[in-house]
């Protein structure tokens, strides 16, 4: 348990749990009279004392089913919208694009899902759409990505989801090229002005944090229900990623090359696609990669507005309850298959092209012919597919039913016999950990815990720091939720804690032994993309509702993130450094602690900013099982029209608190000369997933 | 060598289908024939656009309804996955036809009937014949082993029994999924009860705290409701509270009395119940009971079928009640 402070002290946030560590000991500082963690302990202590004293007085609490007159606003806009809405011409734009949209995906439905009327089936049946998606993936990633798309496909079908697999990729692919066509023309006018990405960024971090379920509703009032919302909801989260990972590929196109071409007399324009475009080609692909990463992860929650895919047999399954785990878990399988394909097939293309653009890849000529034979292969599959019907339809077959039935014996037996081991661990953390630090954060008087806040924000990322945390405490105090939002922080901050801790110890065992990675790592790519909604109600019955069972969904979801940054940067380390440390006799321990852990402290302090991140994105699944807050406001706020405004607002104070740790987090590292570099990576990386 | 491997893979891939058409089932292209010539056959029902609520007995009546539209009236059926609030949004826009099952909400309808000022897009299409019972349930066994647990006057004496590091200090009562129209947190504080509402979240929450605390006998009271399958596996035990009157929930913050007993409605778009469709009638005679529904959402959730099967299934076994529908 000695590993958490070997973090650096800003990126944990939670004073109270890193009081005795000194971070001079790991990189010399300047010397101040009394220590920072002197200071921090001091902050602490002071704030402790005024909590007692307030004694739970100006909290600002307010009744989970009560609004105020701020929060009421959004409401009566919402209201207005819903009255004009045959004379809104913004609307009318909107259900044009909505038409269009529903369109496109119906035609790729009649293509490949559902069947085409008159036609019985589908245009292209399963064995059809397997040899094309086998001979994409040849010719972008090769012959081993091949047979590995073509085996995820297959094993989606198996399950007994080749329908709905289908759709979700439709949408997925759909999405993506919607944001390819709105998100680079906008990296490109980011990635050459300055002014342009200071202006966008900010919204890209609000399209990120803000909790989609608060704006579903509304956004149904102006798409479709059905594929258009399941379009419009996707494109807005997954756009992001695309945009920014661009951007930044764009601008870090070296000035040199730059400044040669335009001695070269080209254009700006000639410039653009001719030089920076294709140089950038490599980062744009993995910026394709997250954001279809970032499309499927949300597929499940436009499941809500009648989306087409798998998130409907998932949400259907939570529905019908604690039967029916076996059956949300093979759907949520399915999620997971098309995802590691995605990711796995992209990220391929993407090496790929940047081997191609050196001059590698192998023999031209032999890849054209083995193109042609499987080219050939994949015609004869579809015509296959469009004659007989059992090359079109999917077979039944016993596999999803069997693999349901066995995980929810599973679950049963786990759930019966180990849930009250499993109370004691719940009842046991809420008292020790959660209960103290919300009665100190939530239960001082509000501007007691603002002041300390806005401390230790100076303290730890200095006066910039301080400035934003004000600037983002008193958007949180306008919403009227300020207790709510303390009581997510620290629910945030709890499961950040123990997401570090775990990360810190399974990412250096993975990185020091070659065999505990490979078992690990496909184990954390399936724990990241597994949707939440498929374990929420084995860990319901495990540990009930309650503010510990969303920290423990958000843990699972944020585990695997960071521990493989952790793993990657002890990884990192290098080999000349642990030999001569191991030579001058360095116990293991030492060499964890003393050498491999600091050494990679730039990546630890990215693994608790995405950690963190990630945990936030959490908050609105945490308010479906009990964690209360500003989960459960905007979750609220999106079941009942009358609360919408406080779901709204529920909204903005998550992103607001988002800024906040981020911005703390990012100032703490920007004082940590020992991570060079670290700031760009940090922008680039999103809480989208990111596998591999 | 890896052209070779890549050949020999291409190479069985091209013979794989070849191989595959000899076990080849049926012929697509006779039965596109046969369904061109069925289209232009096809009833005047047209398409009926169904809300599917996310909760089990809904998708009960939901199903069993568009059940028999498709196979009695040849409707083409959309079931839409849809929230309660998103359902009613789709009515002016001609996305949603039907909400089958609506316990009442009065800021719908502000909205959207004509009669209380709405746009007119929705209207009332008489009950469902079942009955929504909500109120504050306790685990069955704790009925049991507490009698005069189920009178409210009671409560504060087994407060204590019910504190869980959630509820800080104070007896825990689990408030539901917020859908519910609830007033736990009035009821509490103008009784005087010594009680603390947590919400759950969702009604997958308040279903798994509930079979935990029946599982190992721990305490648990917190606002439930039926019809609902979960009442059939786990029979809930309700505490009685101080009688509805009327009025007595009209002022949110001033409610000390217990939920109506609720009428559950039909809700139609404007627009299908003047479409003249065959599908109107069927909506409007359709009318069962909570035993009847509970058994359909009992095919779905436990005995793990399909909404469509368990609607078929059900429509079979009851032909008596299936015909007064459809007359």
């Amino acid at each position: 348990m000695t590993s958490a402070p070997t973090t650096e002290p800003g990126l944990t946030t939670s004073p109270p749990q890193t009081p005795g560590e000194a971070p001079g000991r790991v990189a010399p500082r300047p010397r101040r009279v009394v220590p920072l963690w002197g200071w921090l302990v001091a902050v602490v202590v002071i704030w402790w004392v005024a909590s007692r004293i307030g004694d739970g007085r100006a909290v600002l609490y307010l009744p989970g089913q009560e609004t105020t007159d701020f929060q009421d606003r959004f409401t009566d806009l919402k209201a207005d919208l819903i009255a004009g809405r045959d004379t809104n011409v913004l609307m009318q734009v909107v259900g044009a694009v909505s038409d269009a949209f529903n369109g496109v995906v119906e035609q790729l439905q009649g293509l490949v899902s559902t069947p085409d009327l008159p036609r019985p089936v589908p245009q292209i049946g399963w064995l059809g759409v397997l040899g094309i998606a086998g001979w994409v993936s040849l010719a972008i990633a090769g012959w081993r990505h091949a047979l590995g798309t073509m085996a995820s496909l297959a094993a989606v079908g198996l399950l007994g989801y080749w329908v709905d697999g289908m759709d979700t990729l439709i949408i997925t692919f759909f999405s993506v090229a919607v944001s390819l066509a709105l998100g680079l023309p906008l990296a490109v006018w980011m990635g050459t002005s300055r002014r342009v990405n200071a202006v966008v960024t900010p919204v890209l971090d609000v399209l990120q944090t803000f909790p989609a379920f608060v704006y579903l509703a509304p956004m149904a009032l102006f798409f479709s229900l059905g594929p258009a919302i399941a379009v419009a909801v996707t494109v807005l989260y997954a756009l992001p990623p695309v945009v920014r990972i661009s951007a930044h590929a764009l601008r870090s196109v070296s000035e040199t090359t730059i400044e040669a071409t335009t001695s070269l007399g080209q254009t700006g324009w000639q410039r653009l696609i001719k030089v920076q475009l294709p140089m950038a080609r490599p980062s744009i692909i993995v910026g394709v990669n997250q954001t279809m990463m970032a499309a499927l992860s949300i597929s499940v929650i436009a499941g809500f507005v009648n989306g087409p895919g798998l998130g409907k047999p998932v949400l259907r399954a939570l529905t019908a309850g604690s039967n029916q785990v076996g059956v949300a878990f093979i759907a949520g399988a399915s999620i997971v298959f098309i995802a590691i394909m995605l990711d796995r097939v992209t990220t391929a293309a993407s090496e790929r092209s940047e081997l191609v653009a050196r001059g590698g890849g192998g023999n031209r000529r032999t890849h054209r012919i083995v193109l042609a034979v499987a080219g050939a292969a994949a015609l004869v599959s579809v015509y296959v597919s469009r004659t007989y019907f059992s090359f079109a339809e999917f077979p039944d077959t016993e596999v999803g039913p069997k693999v349901a039935e066995a995980v929810q014996s599973a679950t049963d037996w786990t759930t019966s016999h180990f849930s009250g081991l499993t109370t004691g661990v719940q009842e046991t953390v809420t008292t020790v950990f959660i209960n103290p630090l919300q009665d100190l954060v939530a239960g001082s008087p509000w501007f007691v815990t603002g002041l300390a806040l806005i401390v230790l924000s100076q303290l730890l990322a200095g006066w910039r720091g301080a400035l934003s945390s004000l600037a983002c405490l008193t958007g949180i105090y306008v919403t009227d939720l300020w207790y709510d939002a303390m009581v997510t922080l620290t629910s945030v901050l709890v499961a950040t804690l123990f997401v570090m801790v775990v990360a810190v110890v399974l990412g250096v065992w993975m990185a020091r032994r070659r065999l505990v990675d490979r078992l690990l790592r496909p184990l954390l790519d399936a724990a990241q993309v597994m949707p939440s909604f498929v374990y929420l109600i084995p860990v319901l019955a495990l540990f009930g509702p309650g503010r510990f069972t969303a920290i423990v969904a958000a843990f699972i979801y944020a585990v695997p993130v960071a521990t493989k940054l952790v793993a990657d940067g002890v990884r990192q380390v290098s080999e000349t450094t642990v030999e001569a440390a191991t030579a001058a006799g360095s116990t293991p321990w030492q060499l964890i602690t003393k050498v491999q852990l600091p050494m990679a402290r730039g990546n630890l302090v990215l693994a608790a900013n995405q950690g963190l991140l990630f945990v936030l994105a959490m908050v609105v699944i945490g308010g479906l099982v009990g964690g209360g807050a500003l989960g459960y406001d905007s979750v609220l706020g999106f079941s009942r029209g009358e609360f919408f405004g406080k779901g709204v607002s529920a909204g903005i104070a998550i992103v607001l608190l988002g800024i906040m740790v981020d911005r703390v987090a990012r100032g703490a590292a920007e004082r940590d000369r020992s991570a060079p570099g670290l700031l760009a990576r940090l922008r680039t990386r999103t809480p989208a997933h990111h596998l591999s | 060598m890896k052209l070779r491997k890549a050949s020999a893979i291409t190479g069985s891939l091209a013979t794989l289908p070849l191989v595959l058409s000899a076990c080849g089932g049926g012929d697509i292209a006779a039965e596109e024939k046969e369904n061109e010539s069925q289209v232009a056959a096809a009833g005047d029902c047209g398409e009926l656009n169904m809300a599917v609520n996310p909760w089990v007995g809904f998708a009960a009546d939901a199903y069993v309804v568009g059940h028999l539209a498709e196979t009695e009236l040849g409707c083409t059926v959309n079931y839409k996955d849809l929230k309660e609030e998103v359902s009613w949004q789709g009515f002016g826009t001609g996305e949603v036809d039907v909400v089958i099952e609506d316990w009442g909400h009065p800021d719908l309808e502000k909205l959207y009937f004509e009669d209380q000022g709405g746009d007119g897009s929705a209207v009332e299409m008489g009950p469902t014949g079942n009955v929504g019972i909500i109120g504050w349930y306790v685990a069955p066994w704790m009925a049991e082993e507490y009698p005069d647990i189920t009178d409210w006057e009671n409560l504060n004496d087994y407060a204590d029994m019910f504190e869980t590091p959630e509820s800080g200090g104070k007896g825990q009562f689990l408030g539901a999924d917020p859908s519910y129209v609830q007033f736990d947190e009035a009821i509490v504080a103008n009784l005087g009860l010594d009680f603390q509402v947590v919400f759950s979240g969702s009604e997958a929450a308040s279903i798994a705290a509930f079979e935990k605390a029946e599982a190992n006998k721990t305490p648990l009271i917190g606002y439930f409701y039926e019809p609902q399958w979960f009442m059939s596996e786990v029979p809930l035990v309700k505490v009685n509270l101080p009688e509805f009157t009327d009025g007595c929930q009209d002022v949110a913050q001033d409610v000390a009395c217990d939920y109506p007993e609720t009428q559950l409605q039909k809700i139609v778009a404007t627009e299908f119940a003047e479409s003249g469709s065959p599908a109107v009638d069927l909506v409007s005679n359709f009318q069962w009971t909570n035993d009847d529904q509970n058994l359909v959402a009992k095919y779905i959730s436990v005995d793990g079928m399909s909404a469509e099967e368990a609607a078929a299934t059900w429509v079979e076994e009851n032909p008596d009640k299936v015909e007064a529908w459809m007359s």
